[in-house]
């Protein structure tokens, strides 16, 4: 399968990219191309332009900021898996980031890149909807922070607006935390995911591929700030999604999926 | 049509080349020159059989486009052999009969590697796990282990 034939630029640094983006409404940015080439070789996706920012320094990293990780949009799945920083102080993005696809593909994909995609199955969305993450963009007019909460608005969309970039990633630093996935292939998209973690008393959940985008079980966390057993709160996990049935899942077993993972994952948490 | 021009070193050789844009680096490896030993299976980023090597790392060469490997280093399954002498791996896929049909072989060789390179001493699960980019459709991912296995006892 070959893509539809598209001008290539490459970008020599954000501004750059930022301008490039100006000139042509079609155009799309690729960094590790693997959302955006599969999407191309299926011509789901049909870019008139790409600008390549794979090879824009200096936004691959990971950095202390007092409470918070500061993440580089272009931080490959593989490098914040041997990242000293990420496994002490944010694991669970760790151990959803070692649970994206296969070694190959974090090899070239990034966090950036997976966040921008704005994919329901992203596992690493997923926990960045449950850390309250933060999204740091640039665009025409400078930068701006976007909370994980307004980030993620629906099926492949995020809040970034068409000339702007999503240059560096913001995470709580958070002792406690586990991702549970359940997928029919050992490589396969999540058919369910479920990230719970602790932060400053409240335990935080949010849903894998029960919604448009990352869905935090806000029932859940009531009822654990209430008072209610872990197997009760559990139970509320599928109260507020929209599954969607495909060949991997109907919505019901995927209700049904989201109930027992999260009751599971609040018992690894302990 | 509009080209790139790329430099491109692949098992120690290096091309000057003239690429569209689309071109992915499996077909430029396989079309442009001649490099048939990488394999295009699913075309959809799944199978693997199109693992190569890009700056040390295993990638699936049907999920990059050759203008993105401009200045890289790739290596092949054409590459790994010294001569007549097999790389260790492909001895060791011989010798625990790691493969049935062939077809996905290269690709779990290449894979292989580079799992062997990140953890020379793998347990069986950390095998399994680092070949989860690898599809057999002939399923003879025990032997495919073993052979894995046999390459690591090798070194």
């Amino acid at each position: 399968m070959i893509p539809a034939a598209f001008d290539y630029e490459l970008a020599t640094s954000v501004e750059h990219a930022i301008e490039l983006l100006g000139r042509d409404d079609e155009a799309k940015l690729i960094a590790g191309g693997h959302s955006l080439i599969p999407a191309m070789r299926l011509r789901i996706a049909r870019p008139s332009r790409l600008i390549d920012i794979g090879r824009l320094d200096g936004l691959g990293y990971v950095r202390e900021q007092g409470d918070w990780l500061a993440i580089g949009a272009l931080t490959r799945h593989a490098d914040l898996l041997r990242d000293p920083l990420v496994g002490r102080d944010c694991a669970v993005l760790a151990s959803a980031t070692a649970v994206v696809a296969d070694p190959q593909v974090r090899n070239r994909g990034t966090i950036g890149g997976a966040a921008a995609h704005g994919h329901s199955a992203s596992d690493q969305a997923t926990v960045l909807a449950a850390l309250d993450a933060e999204f740091v963009a640039q665009g025409p007019a400078g930068q701006r922070t976007i909370p994980a909460g307004e980030f993620f608005r629906g099926w492949f969309t995020t809040a970034l607006s068409p000339q702007e970039l999503l240059i560096e990633i913001r995470v709580p630093r958070t002792a406690h935390g586990v991702y549970v996935k359940a997928s029919r292939l050992s490589h396969d998209w999540a058919t369910v995911g479920v990230a719970a973690l602790r932060r400053g008393g409240r335990v935080q959940i949010a849903l894998t591929s029960m919604a448009a985008t990352p869905l935090r079980a806000r029932g859940v966390e009531a009822a654990l700030a209430g008072g209610a057993s872990q197997a009760d709160a559990a139970e509320r996990a599928s109260d507020d999604a929209s599954p969607t049935s495909d060949q991997a899942a109907s919505a019901e077993y995927r209700a049904h999926l989201a109930r027992v993972l999260t009751r599971r994952a609040l018992e690894q948490l302990g | 049509m509009t080209t790139r021009a790329i430099t491109i070193q692949v098992n120690g050789t290096r091309h000057e080349a003239d690429v569209e844009p689309r071109q992915l680096l499996v077909y430029f490896l396989r079309d442009q020159l001649g490099l048939t030993g990488t394999n295009v299976g699913c075309d959809t980023s799944s199978c693997g059989a199109c693992t190569v090597l890009v700056d040390g790392d295993s990638v699936k060469s049907c999920t990059m486009f050759a203008v993105q490997a401009d200045g890289a280093e790739i290596l092949t399954i054409e590459g790994l052999a010294q001569g007549d002498e097999l790389h260790p791996v492909q001895r060791a896929f011989h010798e625990q009969h790691g493969l049935q049909c062939g077809y996905c072989t290269p690709g779990f060789v290449m894979a292989a590697v580079a799992l062997l390179r990140d953890n020379p001493a793998p347990s069986e699960q950390e095998i399994r796990h680092g070949l989860e980019g690898n599809l057999c459709r002939c399923t003879g991912y025990q032997t495919i282990v073993e052979a894995v296995q046999a390459a690591a006892a090798a070194r």
